[in-house]
């Protein structure tokens, strides 16, 4: 198997799946001639033209507009919003109309769109351009959540995304795109949703970890280790659907649960998976229900202050330690 | 063109259709009241010659997005009221099965991708689906149904810049009732005609008397053309008014009676009925006939919705996804 770059990998997908299928279309800010600002739709334009990879002025609400609107009509767009903090700005289309277009219908449109758009914080980018507003989408039904965290992973989803016949929000987070991994080259590889992937097997503490939060959480389990504690590395993939049995089933071994996301504490996606274990697994569970997240305040630029909002390898390590170590 | 250059079976559709437009609105008006219909409505009496005289120029592959006042667009796209009636009766047989009511109503099959319960929300999907005939070369058209108020939402400014930039075939029809909602157009836009702001997305902008079925036909159909052969798009705004609330209920406390009634003597539907009579010289016998039929129809709509079945509370559950992933997604 290759070794690539989470980056790498959703270029890739679009590139095969724009080749397999002429309805796929490509359509956002700056995703034609700059090649994306995060670089990732590269020479798509050159490859497939100006009609079917289109740079669109500053206007959110259009691109979800017209993505739905081309949708309804047979395409299949990706739309690509370049931070996930300018959701809001298309906020009537994707929650009033994209997500809710086949249910208001009563099943008869189909609106197969995939947002990419990206997530987390990269640093110093301060309060709107750093947010992780996964969760917000979460309470939309309609809408579908993938969070990949791999290189694999992005490919895999993304697949699936463009492929099926949801609208997708698709999270890439700015710091994974750099990440390497192995991804299977097959031009069919996809990774089904609401199927979660058990990073790192342990039967001491359970850790859910969310899109950006892998590394992280990885290098936290690391460190336990070192002590001796054995912590299993949950990652969901998908917020929506949820694999809640996997969760379940890995929190049953343990007893114990630290869910970490970017995003801010106070209803993020951690509170409907700790929602979810205290109403299906609280039998199994020998301590409380722990999320490291960020702080609730907006995203600040100074670094220090920005480090102290997010949740760090130390914050994780903490709180499983701590859950792992309680008396009972 | 004169209305004697039109052959007669054109004036019959156009007259029949703002008949049954008109019809329909004050049976479901009716049955509301009768308790048949369970949810708001946001009548188009009075603005029957807007949604029929432009829906009359499009062709059957063309499309059309709608707004919360959509029940005359939808017919005049070809909707069939007994589908339309039980949708607002909330019952499986409805357009929708019971999930969508007034303001969603949709048929893919006839090119209408729905009402809309935002104001200015169905713009950009319009644009979406013009996007996609320019792309697959296709001569199809979207037309855009809204209001004056739609015309103030960002999504407005967004969409017409997009169909400006990239020659989109696409009309934007602009219904100005001369309220958004209860205020006064003077009140929320500091321009009266909203059709000059067609100048900057380098689009043409055209005004029509809204309440002339022939000349909104007209400039539809023009409009319709020139999208077809790459010309782009154009806003076209029609001068209408509307003559119940903004929602059935409203108290309408923002307007004068002398307004209304002056409006009435401008009435689309009654008014182009003298003029086939006295002007394209058609015998009343066959308007009464086809205003029979049109009754007849209503009377089997109603008791279509009437005598359809209200939906099992677990099929709430369906058709949210294409793929729920095996029930996962709920």
């Amino acid at each position: 198997m290759r070794t690539i770059t989470y980056s790498q990998a959703i270029y890739e997908t679009m590139r095969e799946e724009m080749a397999r299928d002429p309805n796929v279309i490509l359509i956002g800010e700056d995703v034609g001639t700059f090649g994306g600002v995060w670089g990732v739709s590269s020479d798509l334009m050159k490859l497939f033209g100006e009609d079917r990879v289109r740079d669109t002025p500053i206007s959110e609400t259009a691109i979800i507009g017209a993505a739905l609107g081309a949708a309804m009509m047979g395409l299949r767009p990706i739309a690509e919003i370049m931070f996930g903090d300018f959701l809001p700005v298309a906020g009537d289309q994707l929650v009033n109309q994209l997500a809710k277009a086949r249910y208001m219908s009563g099943g008869k449109a189909k609106v197969p769109v995939t947002v990419r758009v990206t997530t987390g914080a990269p640093g110093s980018a301060a309060a709107q351009h750093s947010q992780s507003p996964e969760g917000w989408y979460m309470n939309v039904p309609g809408l579908k959540i993938a969070v990949p965290a791999t290189p694999a992973d992005a490919k895999g989803l993304l697949r699936t995304a463009i492929r099926g016949e949801d609208p997708v929000l698709f999270f890439e987070h700015k710091m994974l795109y750099a990440t390497k991994g192995e991804v299977p080259e097959d031009p069919d590889f996809a990774v089904p949703f609401g199927q979660a992937a058990i990073r790192r097997e342990g039967h001491d503490v359970t850790i859910v970890a969310i899109g950006g939060m892998l590394p992280k959480a990885l290098e936290a389990a690391d460190m336990l280790a070192r002590e001796g504690i054995a912590a299993e590395i949950v990652d969901p993939r998908t917020l929506v659907p949820l694999d809640k049995a996997t969760i379940i089933a890995s929190v049953h071994k343990t007893g114990r649960v630290v869910i970490v996301h970017e995003a801010h504490k106070r209803l993020g996606p951690g509170a409907e998976i700790a929602a979810m274990l205290a109403e299906e697994a609280i039998g199994y569970l020998d301590g409380p229900i722990v999320r490291v997240a960020a702080k609730n305040v907006p995203l600040p630029y100074s670094p220090e202050l920005e480090n102290f909002v997010l949740p760090q390898t130390q914050d994780i390590a903490e709180a499983a330690r701590g859950l792992a170590t309680r008396k009972l | 063109m004169a209305i004697t250059d039109y052959p007669d079976e054109k004036l019959l559709h156009l007259y029949r259709q703002m008949y049954l437009v008109r019809e329909f609105e004050l049976r479901a008006i009716n049955e509301r009241r009768a308790g048949l219909i369970p949810g708001f409505i946001h009548s188009c009496v009075g603005q029957e010659a807007t949604a029929v005289g432009a829906c009359a120029a499009l062709e059957p592959t063309d499309v059309i997005t709608s707004t919360h006042r959509g029940h005359g667009h939808l017919i005049a796209k070809g909707g069939e009221p007994k589908y339309m009636m039980a949708e607002l009766a909330a019952r499986t047989t409805g357009y929708c099965g019971g999930k969508g009511g007034s303001l969603h109503m949709s048929d893919f099959n006839l090119g209408i991708l729905g009402a809309n319960g935002i104001v200015g929300g169905g713009i950009p999907i319009a644009v979406g689906a013009a996007l996609a005939f320019q792309q697959r070369k296709e001569p199809r058209v979207a037309l855009s149904f809204f209001g004056d108020g739609a015309a103030n939402e960002g999504a407005f400014h967004e969409a017409l810049n997009l169909a400006g930039l990239w020659k989109l075939p696409v009309i934007f029809f602009c219904e100005n009732n001369l309220y958004g909602e209860g205020t006064p157009q003077a009140k929320q836009a500091p321009v009266a005609d909203l059709a000059i702001r067609a100048a900057g997305y380098a689009m043409p902008g055209v005004i029509v008397d809204g309440n002339d079925v022939l000349a909104v036909y007209e400039a539809t159909k023009a409009a319709a053309d020139r999208a077809r052969a790459g010309g782009g798009p154009t806003l076209i705004e029609g001068k209408t008014y509307r003559y119940r609330g903004h929602y059935e209920g409203d108290p309408m406390v923002y307007r004068s009676k002398e307004e209304m009634e002056a409006w009435k003597l401008r009435d689309p539907v009654t008014g182009f009925r003298a003029r086939l009579l006295a002007e394209a010289g058609l015998a009343e016998e066959k308007l009464h006939a086809l205003e029979a039929e049109v009754q007849a129809m209503l009377d089997t709509a109603v008791a279509f919705a009437a005598a359809s079945p209200k939906p099992q509370p677990q099929t709430a559950l369906e058709g949210v996804y294409g793929d729920t992933d095996g029930g996962l997604v709920f």
